[in-house]
């Protein structure tokens, strides 16, 4: 039965991890309240800052979702035009045959691009094929388009930036590996700050978790997990603000490859721990089966959620609170968002952390159990 | 739910997938490996070493140990020597003086012996001699005593006086 005990024991522990956070949010969402319930009475004053408030929550909703071009900032000229700054990005479709074309095209979503006799437009930040030079995007009644979809494979931002953590990374750890040949198995330069993490992952999260025995043939997925979404979250902090977990599709890829390798690896043991749970009557069995079974598939399902949400939570709560600066527009309230942005930023940062580190433990304890050995005096 | 799945693109997931996985592969090969390796050989130099020093460290404790009986004995050996000689010097001592007490003894026996005879021999020579003088004075004695006629007759009258005492 200490299976049951793991996931007791585990939900113990996303407990108290997840504890402190929620206690700084609901901190945090009581300021917000007040600051709102404050923000409704000058409403009564000043109609125009209802306006500055739907655009602020566009902007915020518009950020968190993915783009074709790279852009780094826009502004509004005196002559009332929108300018942006960045650079546009290719866009591969599939739409009877591969095209190709550079975002630019679509300049920033407000112009039709005409490729191979095609028309495409970007709707919500996505790709919808048009009937014309001048066509348009019909709705629904839930204002969802009905236009036809190509197939999208385009290089989009978030693209871009998983490009450039897979470089950064790839580098990073290809010159710490080479100063470990150079130094007599010492590492130098930028090893020394790696190396201690590097064997966190390995001495705190592989070795309790999956056990002296397997963990090696983990370890590269592990590393990679652990680096490749602190990295990333990292780079969603800076001001180029992009967030590749906050799209479920990448965090559905790690998971499903989590679920994947958990699936492969796991033994007779796992599975006889799934169809036919050892040391219980055979009705027990019988109605545990379905629910173990579904277990496989919620704790990687979980996985994908938690690391989604509390990233994507943690940048609509810090953009909110960056926008209440421009919407309060008075010193205590500016003020007071200000000191609150910050001390979330730092927050954010340790959820970043935290975020790389959850799914690194959880995925090598579900690797764990896949691989453990049989224990009769467990039961 | 439909917001969350909503928001799901293709495109994304495959790039992901194919990035990611190439760069778990890419990493394993031209990292991971590399530096796991670097540091297991490393630490298993580590704990040869200080093995290897534990090891030296007992031998150098037996190799102590050794030294020490070595020089207990050496020393329980010289002082069994010391006594032996000591015992013989006395010994040998001893012996000396009882020789030549033995010697000594015989050599003052052989010398009273001597010095008896010698004694002997020289009273004997002097009773000779005394005899010889005596015999010397009585004869002049006896010529001065006989030269006038009286005195014959009064040495013969006390010869005669002396014989019939006898």
């Amino acid at each position: 039965m200490h299976r049951f005990l793991g996931h007791y024991y585990l939900s113990d522990m996303q407990r108290k991890i997840a504890l402190k956070p929620i206690t700084l949010l609901l901190f945090l969402l009581t300021f917000m309240s007040y600051g709102q319930e404050g923000h409704s009475e000058e409403n009564l004053l000043e109609g125009s800052k209802s306006d500055k408030e739907t655009e602020m929550k566009e902007y915020i909703l518009h950020h968190l979702k993915d783009s074709y071009d790279f852009g780094l900032y826009s502004y509004d000229t005196e002559e009332g035009e929108t300018k942006h700054v960045g650079f546009p990005l290719p866009v591969i479709l599939w739409d009877n045959g591969l095209k190709v074309f550079m975002s630019s095209k679509f300049h920033h979503g407000e112009e039709v691009a005409a490729v191979d006799g095609s028309y495409y437009k970007v709707f919500h930040s996505k790709i919808y094929k048009v009937d014309g030079p001048n066509g348009t995007i019909h709705l629904d009644e839930h204002g969802h388009a009905t236009n036809a979809k190509p197939l999208d494979f385009s290089i989009t931002k978030n693209v871009t930036l998983i490009f450039m953590v897979f470089v950064i990374l790839f580098f990073m750890f290809k010159q710490m590996a080479q100063s470990y040949k150079k130094n007599n198995n010492l590492p130098m330069g930028i090893g020394r700050i790696l190396e201690p993490i590097v064997l966190y992952v390995r001495d705190e999260i592989a070795i309790p978790n999956i056990g002296e025995k397997h963990y090696k043939k983990y370890m590269s997925y592990l590393l990679t997990v652990f680096f490749f979404v602190w990295i990333v979250n990292l780079f969603g902090l800076t001001p180029i603000g992009m967030n590749v977990t906050n799209n479920i599709a990448v965090t559905l890829c790690l998971a499903l490859i989590t679920y994947i390798i958990t699936t492969f690896s796991g033994n007779k043991n796992y599975w006889a721990h799934i169809f036919w749970m050892p040391g219980v009557p055979w009705p027990m069995k019988i109605i545990l089966a379905p629910i173990e079974l579904l277990g496989t598939f919620i704790k990687p399902f979980a996985l994908m959620i938690r690391l989604y949400a509390n990233i994507t939570a943690g940048h609509i709560v810090l953009m909110s609170i960056i926008g209440m600066m421009f919407i309060f527009n008075n010193w205590i309230g500016s003020s007071l968002s200000f000191v609150l942005a910050f001390v979330l930023a730092i927050l954010e940062l340790l959820v970043a952390v935290l975020q790389a580190y959850i799914f690194t433990v959880l995925s090598a304890l579900y690797f764990g159990m896949a691989v453990e050995e049989h224990h009769d005096e467990a039961h | 739910m439909e917001e969350l799945f909503g928001g799901f693109s293709l495109g994304l997931f495959i790039w992901q997938a194919i990035l990611f996985i190439a760069l778990i592969l890419l990493l394993k090969k031209f990292a991971w490996k590399p530096i796991l390796d670097s540091v297991n050989d490393r630490e298993e130099g580590i704990k040869n070493a200080l093995e290897s020093a534990e090891k030296a460290r007992l031998e150098m404790e037996n190799l102590q140990a050794d030294n020490q009986k070595l020089l207990k004995e050496a020393r329980a050996e010289r002082e069994a020597m010391l006594k032996e000689a000591r015992d013989m010097k006395i010994k040998m001592i001893e012996d000396a003086k009882d020789e030549a007490k033995e010697t000594a003894g015989k050599l003052i026996a052989q010398a009273q012996a001597t010095i008896e005879t010698e004694k002997k021999a020289a009273i004997a020579d002097l009773k000779a001699q005394v005899a010889n003088l005596s015999i010397e004075i009585a004869e002049k004695v006896v010529r001065a005593e006989l030269s006038n006629k009286d005195k014959q007759e009064k040495l013969v009258e006390s010869m005669l006086d002396d014989a019939k005492l006898n």
